[in-house]
């Protein structure tokens, strides 16, 4: 067993298992049985569960609330706008932004597709003098890293076919980290942005930041940082981290689907251009021409997902009372135990860092001689929910000699109980199937 | 359900023998006429490439290469068993068989007269998310056979 390094080992701040019990008792669909088997859910970096305040929060929007925002005089659309706005400054203040630095998305995904639609703009006649920053074209280049999830990928890529751009990605070690000495021969003057992920969702790695957003700054070039597996589980505050724009999923934090974020600093969000265009995000609108709003209004076209922002703060307020440095410490622990046990069972082989070395509370991993998905119904006969598959990170898993992998991720609910039971299905996976 | 209904012996053990395999290997073979086909499941990236041949006007040879879960895997196998030697008639018939009681939804028996051991999958219909594991290979001959038709 490796030694758990100092600045890891469990802090005083971190939950412990009394407390996640009671934790428990907020989130009912935790409290079923599947296949006759008390529910162990290790599939939150998929999706998270939502406690009762969050759907408590949504219900009560709908039964109380409910009304379309910014705009009526009457009692309950101003109830609504308030709640709405309310709710973004909530979200904004969790990650460390202003307000109107916060734009809602249905999910990270639609974050990165606003921003790469939003510079394919740029590039196109007729966009705004102001626009011209965030102009493309042949000779420049975008830099995405080679563990991105396919989110946080294929946007570029299409930006790059569209614009005449070349995307480069930094390539990644056998162990999964990234090639920092490459990564700095990579990120140049012609380098016009910078997209990675903050934390993998396979590996479980959290991404040097200040090294990568210095090579950046140095450039000239924009960062832009995927926080779907940082945002729910580690504190963020992207003014210290001095990223661009960061985007982030709010179902990935207890929240419903259908909500998410996209933070950019003001004076970039005010001068790129729409993504969607139609009401709500106009000032003057002739029949030749609009003008638009200053953001978020800029990037929020059409009647919002009112309910789930309102959803999603609640899962913030949530987060934050519970304590966002303790969930951390937290699922660091299980993270920990995760990678031990398993690296103690034959024939598992654990990507991303080594017991010991810092990551997220998740481990993907593969086994000998039988396929993800076999393991995951194994798991799943016992009541266990994992993920498989190539977790939307094909060209990674190519990397690392894979197709498929299984994995187990933590959340604030999680015991170490569960990371038991886990454990001790997976050292039964390779017997059932005669591996 | 229990695993194990899922997981029939006749499974595990045709996902290690994997019979057909080696597509990569073998060249097709001379007077018979070949079709070839690749499929692929993207939400876990398995993929097969099945090469169906007839002459005569039946499948002298089936052969595979592919990477997947043991479902997928011993599917292949089973159907490598079952098609070779069959009437493109007979091949039809058991393909739409084998469809039409994987979609069911457990709703349907298998009929082991015409399935034989590609009966055994039969438990595979209650799990939505294995049923595209099991039909990956015969989507490919499928489709491989009637490459093969028109060659």
């Amino acid at each position: 067993m490796v030694a758990t390094p100092a600045h890891l080992r469990r802090s005083a701040a971190a939950l412990g298992n009394d407390e996640v019990l009671r934790i428990r008792n907020d989130f009912p669909i935790l409290q079923q049985h599947v296949n006759g088997k008390p529910l162990v859910y290790l599939d939150s970096g998929a999706t998270s569960q939502n406690p009762l305040s969050v759907l408590e929060a949504e219900q009560e929007f709908y039964e109380r609330r409910n009304s379309a925002v910014h705009r009526g005089a009457h009692h309950l659309a101003v109830e609504a706008t308030e709640v709405f706005e309310n709710a973004r400054e909530t979200v904004a203040d969790f990650i460390g932004a202003e307000w109107d630095e916060l734009i809602w998305t249905s999910n990270a995904t639609e974050g990165l597709n606003l921003l790469t639609y939003s510079f394919l703009n740029a590039s196109l006649p007729g966009a705004t003098p102001d626009a011209a920053r965030f102009a493309l074209g042949p000779g420049d280049e975008l830099v995405v890293t080679e563990m991105e999830h396919h989110a946080n990928l294929i946007p570029w890529q299409e930006l790059a076919a569209r614009t005449g751009a070349v995307l480069k990605f930094i390539p990644i070690d056998d162990a999964g980290a990234l090639d920092l000495e490459a990564a700095a021969g990579i990120i140049g003057p012609r380098t016009r942005v910078l997209a990675f992920t903050h934390a993998s969702n396979v590996l479980g790695t959290i991404n040097p930041v200040p090294a990568l957003v210095a090579l950046a700054r140095s450039a000239g070039a924009l960062v832009v940082l995927d926080a779907c597996q940082s945002a729910p589980h580690l504190p963020l505050d992207v003014k210290a981290l001095d990223v661009d724009f960061a985007v982030f999923s709010g179902h990935k934090m207890l929240a419903p689907t259908g909500i998410g974020a996209l933070y950019g600093r003001s004076e970039l969000l005010n001068a790129m251009p729409p993504f969607l265009t139609g009401g709500s995000m106009i000032t003057t609108v002739t029949m030749e021409r609009a003008g638009f709003l200053p953001s978020p209004q800029r990037f929020e076209a059409g009647t919002q997902r009112i309910s789930q922002a309102v959803a999603l703060a609640a899962a913030v307020n949530y987060l934050s009372e519970t304590g966002i440095d303790r969930i951390h410490a937290w699922e660091a622990e299980l993270g920990q135990r995760l990678v031990q046990g398993l690296g103690s069972i034959p024939g598992i082989r654990v990507l991303g860092p080594a017991a010991g070395e810092e990551r997220i509370g998740l481990a993907a991993f593969d086994v000998a001689g039988v396929h993800a998905h076999d393991v995951g119904q194994f798991l799943d006969s016992r009541g266990i929910a994992v993920r498989v598959g190539h977790h939307c990170a094909q060209p990674l898993h190519r990397r690392l000699g894979l197709t498929a992998t299984t994995r187990a991720s933590t959340y604030l609910y999680n015991t170490t109980d569960d990371v038991d039971a886990f454990l001790n299905a997976v050292a039964d996976v390779r017997a059932y199937f005669q591996a | 359900m229990s695993l194990d209904q899922l997981y029939q012996q006749i499974i595990l053990e045709h996902s290690k023998a994997r019979h057909g395999s080696g597509l990569a290997a073998a060249e097709a073979p001379a007077g018979a006429s070949s079709g070839q086909s690749h499929q692929l499941n993207p939400t876990c990236g398995d993929e097969i490439t099945v090469r169906v041949s007839v002459a005569g006007g039946k499948v002298s040879e089936l052969r595979w290469e592919g990477d997947g879960c043991s479902i997928s895997m011993a599917s292949a196998s089973v159907l490598t068993d079952l098609a070779e030697g069959m009437t493109v008639e007979e091949l039809r018939a058991v393909i739409d068989s084998f469809r039409e009681v994987l979609r069911s939804r457990g709703k349907m028996a298998a009929d082991p007269e015409l399935l034989g051991d590609a009966a055994a999958f039969e438990g595979v219909s209650r799990y939505a998310a294995r049923v595209k594991c099991a039909m990956l290979s015969w989507v490919a001959a499928e489709d491989a056979l009637g490459k093969a038709l028109a060659a």
